[in-house]
């Protein structure tokens, strides 16, 4: 009888705590998904260099500067594009990650490439992913449109260590990446984070060198690699610009 | 009157979780290099403890001792989720921040320590009070320690600028080791320190 009550107390308690839990779930999901598309665009709109004023719907602002979308596959063709709709399409809600693990395993793959008009230029925006010391580093890079300078890049971590590695988010590092080349006579050399002071280069070498945090160069290798691993796969897209 | 009072503010000082029961000491270090994290993380701890508190006390003489810890976790666990879950939906930045430190106050001594320790002895008005009253009394601590860190660790206080910009021009910097773990428990050791005189004296 005892263990008849404890089998009955417990499965009812379960029963219950399920029916709740899916239940918030369920009315709080559309407001989480908000919230990470709306982080989404605010990188994308930051990494493309526009003026984001204080409380402005980031979703209308996105819709209005988004020139387009596209896909591009590893040979630098274009796959798909689209200029509406944008947060359903695949360039906007797919995992880079997976994009990369197909590349590196020999299969075909697509990599987006998003256009957004911040006022000046059209900025091509792409997004980045990689390793950081403790866990995975992403971000975005905005480039001009004929993909030779840096426009702004935004980083974002999961758990690099605060006051250093995680210094990656800062204005102050991110804000040396404007108007960087990826190409030195032609040739695709990425950005380089270095280490020892960008100003003791030559002239040629610091239009695409960056200063690495001090502290923090595992991180700082980490963005390093991520710029050229995944710009790197963009190459023949760019080529063709 | 006087008795439920003291329920509420025992857990201020003199019973206090984190600098007199040394509970919750690892997600005090945690989420207090900044006030606002610090003030979200109490507020989310103070309401797990009150409702977990006064649900395990509504359901006390109906709970199987045999079973009554893995009843005090369902609670628990499905109290946090709710919160992290508010907490995604309406305070995302700060969710960010907190990252898994919510999921964490599952295993928030503090709150099980309560639960097993009162709410399953006492009525559901005092164990509400006695969950409030603890959640504050680990929330006082967070937010001295967090007032601290941010204010010589990044110069600012809820992310304004209270440091002025004049004294960087002379030389004063932002102490780094202030935002790391360490400095947390070094001022939660200061706290005790301060604080144990005034026990002794009982």
């Amino acid at each position: 009888m005892k263990d008849r009550y404890i089998f009955f107390y417990i499965t009812v308690l379960t029963v219950i705590v399920a029916a709740l839990l899916s239940a918030a779930a369920l009315v709080l999901q559309p407001f989480q998904e908000a919230n990470v598309n709306n982080e989404k665009m605010m990188n994308i709109l930051q990494a493309a260099n526009v003026n984001i004023e204080e409380g402005a719907n980031v979703q209308d602002l996105f819709n209005k500067d988004c020139v387009k979308m596209m896909l591009v596959n590893g040979k630098g063709e274009v796959v798909e594009e689209t200029t509406e709709n944008y947060q359903k399409f695949a360039a906007f809600t797919m995992n880079l990650k997976d994009e990369l693990y197909k590349r590196d395993n020999g299969q075909d793959f697509v990599l987006p490439v998003i256009v957004i008009n911040n006022g000046k230029e059209n900025v091509n925006v792409l997004p980045l992913q990689g390793a950081g010391l403790w866990g995975p580093i992403w971000g975005y890079i905005g480039m001009t449109s004929n993909f030779q300078n840096v426009v702004g890049v935004v980083f974002d971590h999961k758990s690099e260590t605060p006051g250093l590695g995680a210094e990656i988010t800062t204005d102050k590092f991110r804000s040396q990446f404007q108007g960087k080349t990826i190409f030195s006579n032609g040739e695709f050399v990425s950005v380089d984070v270095v280490k020892g002071g960008v100003a003791k280069l030559s002239a040629d070498l610091q239009k695409h060198s960056v200063d690495a945090i001090s502290g923090g160069t595992i991180t700082s290798q980490g963005v390093n690699n991520m710029i050229e691993n995944v710009l790197g796969s963009y190459l023949p897209y760019i080529e063709k610009q | 009157m006087s008795k439920n009072l003291e329920l509420l503010t025992a857990p201020l000082r003199k019973a206090n979780p984190v600098t007199v029961l040394i509970l919750g000491i690892c997600s005090a270090l945690a989420v207090t290099a900044k006030l606002k994290p610090a003030l979200v993380m109490a507020l989310s701890v103070t309401v797990v403890i009150a409702l977990s508190n006064l649900v395990i006390s509504l359901l006390r003489k109906g709970i199987p001792s045999k079973i009554r810890i893995i009843v005090q976790l369902i609670v628990i666990a499905t109290l946090v989720i709710l919160v992290d879950q508010f907490l995604k939906a309406f305070v995302y930045d700060v969710s960010k921040q907190l990252s898994v430190f919510v999921g964490l106050i599952i295993t928030n001594c503090i709150v099980m320590g309560r639960l097993e320790a009162f709410a399953m002895a006492n009525g559901p008005w005092e164990s509400l009070l006695d969950g409030i009253g603890n959640g504050l009394g680990y929330g006082i601590i967070l937010v001295i320690v967090a007032f601290f860190r941010e204010l010589f660790g990044s110069g600012t206080l809820l992310g304004f600028q209270i440091i002025p910009e004049g004294l960087y021009n002379f030389g004063y910097m932002n102490n780094g080791l202030m935002i790391l773990p360490p400095m947390a428990l070094i001022i939660v050791g200061v706290i005790m320190w301060l604080q144990k005189p005034e026990e002794d004296k009982k």
